[in-house]
């Protein structure tokens, strides 16, 4: 009577354990860093609405908000890679020496880190959206719809990322009316909605009568809308929170990559990549264009929409110049992704120094 | 760039809004501090008082019960450290540190339903007037009542500390508990009563940043205001009239480096940002530099738990 019960609780224990096993190898469990609260409707809350998509096709998810880029990033990772996420997406850029770090004490687990660019163990990809050209197109907007011929621009960090959409906007901006100032303004700050208000209302002090962002709260648009100037909105749709000011947004549209990604774990099919989507992969998405906007406007936006998608239209089309009037990008070429990946020069009609 | 007398007065009047959330903390904690009293919290009922205000406008649609529920959030979540503090005799550093924590979690949680919802336009007084004078119309008209307020409160609170009878208790009570209490004062009741009003300070100016400044909910809106405030008393001396004077020093640098930017100064961006803070504490240092004065304004038994009345 004893040995059968002995057997039994051990085959149990044994049959346990294979189903445990099993169960942890057809489970794949995600994790998510985020720089912000889910709650910045900006940023940090376009990558939980990604993460919400990888819920719904059935995963695990887990998520850890204010993750500071510093050292608590490296420990945050290492308790995540160590309580069995099997697959890690770290989504800011200051995240990138922490996760190539601890993904080499992980070999097992995968890790995904946003707007990066190393990728020091093969268990490290790098993903990205094309958000420099949605800027093309509110580059395009804002040098028609100015009276003043002065654009402001927030931005937050001297990063490449930012560097490269305050380019890309200038140079839109630009080629609609080659009289067009862009004023810039470095607010220091991803997300403090005092601060950004502040930023906007100096620059509108200033003239700007077109407001762009690179920062992520919606103050700014509010800001705009009690003024009485443009603006556009920054990672997801701002419209209601400015219905006069806001002629459209670019929005952060992550769902369908991090959705790839996972499966690509559960099916064994993860592969170490570079991804770079923009609007033709629909990562990049541009809301609604306010009516507002002449018809020949709107029309032109559409096109251009479908040759960026397209790839007939690039961003960076050659001849640009840097401010000193070097070239940067020769005659009917266009920039290639290393370049645009390390972009740290204003290009010519961009005032001001970056801040070092 | 040119520069004519409106838009200096647009740059004062966008200063004095961006002073009033600091004015309004600054001052509710002095009272409190001037009880004796240290509540590091300051920030978590700030944060409490702009959720409160924020969710009670969304739902009931009255920016008055808003304004009034964000206060009175401020006076419950105040309470908790005045019964901590008082009662239970618990350490003032370690108790006001918690209720920030506190304050920042239940807010993003009580918050979650409100992100992405546009707040309501706050009405203005005087919007009629905006044009008539040069230079002083856009400093003196079409703000919010709270903006009005603000501006008034270091004076009431000068006068109140300086020549009411309340204000001698009060500051009677933060010198010297002991012969306060042996004067037949309760000194507990009135560090209550102090503990609870800077929460209400507290609550409007978390309400002015989520209903008025940027009418908006989202998480960690504050962004270290109520630890700006919490200096300001400090390096003020306790002093209102010095609050109100560093108050505006700070949100004036801080716009004045984006103007400056926005021109073109060529002076390092970090070092601009930075400004505010250093030149804040500077000035304030400088002009309180009278030691005499200092110890006769700083509450003697600032921090220190008082037993005898249990």
């Amino acid at each position: 009577m004893h040995k059968f019960l002995i057997r039994s609780f051990v085959s149990s224990l044994v049959l346990l354990f294979t189903l445990t096993v099993a169960a942890v190898a057809k489970d794949v469990k995600a994790a998510f860093v985020y720089i912000g609260p889910t709650g910045d409707h900006g940023w940090t809350y376009q990558h939980d609405v990604g993460r919400k998509a990888v819920e719904a096709a059935g995963f695990k998810t887990t998520y850890v908000e204010g993750v500071p880029e510093s050292a608590d990033a490296e420990r945050v990772l290492r308790q995540l890679a160590n309580s069995g996420h099997d697959i890690i997406f770290t989504t800011s850029f200051g995240y990138m020496n922490p996760t190539n770090k601890v993904a080499k004490e992980f070999p097992n687990v995968k890790f995904e880190h946003a707007t990066g660019y190393k990728r020091e163990h093969p268990n490290v990809a790098t993903y990205a959206a094309r958000f420099y050209e949605g800027r093309t197109i509110l580059g395009t907007i804002a040098g028609t719809m100015t009276k003043s011929n002065v654009i402001g621009y927030v931005a937050s960090f001297p990063i490449p990322e930012v560097i490269r959409g305050i380019n890309s906007f200038t140079l839109a901006a630009q080629k609609v009316n080659p009289n067009i100032k862009t004023k810039i303004v470095w607010a220091f700050t991803w997300y403090d909605p005092g601060k950004e208000a502040e930023a906007a209302k100096a620059l509108i002090d200033q003239g700007a009568d077109v407001i762009a962002q690179h920062t992520d709260s919606t103050a700014i648009v509010q800001m705009a809308e009690k003024a009485g100037v443009y603006a556009f909105g920054q990672a997801s749709d701002m419209d209601k929170f400015a219905p006069k000011a806001v002629l459209t947004s670019v929005e952060n549209n992550w769902g369908p990559y991090y959705v790839d990604r996972v499966k690509a774990v559960a099916n064994g099919t993860w592969n170490q990549k570079d991804t770079w989507h923009g609007i033709g992969d629909g990562m990049v998405v541009i809301s609604g264009l306010d009516s507002q906007m002449p018809s020949d406007l709107q029309a032109k936006v559409k096109k251009l929409q479908a040759d960026l998608a397209s790839g007939k239209v690039h961003s960076f089309t050659g001849p640009i110049y840097d401010q000193k009037g070097n070239l940067m990008v020769a005659e009917g070429k266009t920039a290639d992704d290393g370049m645009l990946a390390g972009m740290m020069t204003y290009v010519k009609g961009v005032e001001g120094d970056i801040p070092k | 760039m040119i520069i004519d007398v409106n838009f200096v007065g647009l740059i004062i009047a966008s200063i004095m809004a961006s002073a009033v959330p600091l004015i309004l903390a600054s001052c509710g904690e002095l009272i409190t501090e001037r009880s004796g009293v240290l509540n590091l919290g300051v920030e978590g009922m700030m944060i409490i008082g702009a959720i409160s205000g924020f969710a009670l406008m969304t739902v009931t649609g009255s920016l008055i019960i808003a304004v009034f529920g964000a206060m009175l959030a401020g006076v419950l979540i105040s309470t908790i450290f005045a019964f901590l503090t008082q009662t239970l005799i618990t350490n003032h550093v370690a108790t006001g540190l918690a209720l920030t924590i506190f304050g920042i979690g239940i807010s993003a949680m009580i918050g979650k339903n409100f992100v992405g919802i546009p707040g309501k336009e706050f009405p203005v007084l005087f919007e009629g007037l905006k044009d008539t004078i040069p230079l002083l119309s856009p400093i003196l008209f079409g703000h919010s009542i709270v903006f009005y307020f603000a501006f008034a409160l270091p004076f009431i609170t000068s006068y109140f500390l300086k020549k009411t009878k309340i204000g001698l208790i009060v500051r009677a009570v933060g010198d010297s508990p002991e012969s306060a209490s042996n004067q037949g004062i309760n000194v507990r009741l009135v560090r209550y009563a102090c503990i609870l009003y800077g929460g209400a300070m507290c609550g409007l100016a978390g309400a002015y940043l989520s209903m008025i400044y940027t009418p908006q909910w989202i998480e960690n809106m504050t962004g270290g205001r109520g630890w700006i405030a919490l200096a300001l008393v400090v390096f003020s001396t306790w002093n209102p009239i010095k609050i109100l004077i560093g108050a505006m020093i700070f949100g004036g640098l801080t716009i004045i480096q984006f103007h400056m930017q926005a021109i073109g100064v060529r002076i390092p961006v970090q070092f601009l940002t930075a400004l505010p803070y250093i030149v804040t504490i500077i000035v304030l240092v400088v002009i309180s530099r009278d030691s005499r004065k200092i110890r006769l304004s700083t509450p003697s038994s600032l921090g220190k738990s008082f037993h005898k009345d249990n």
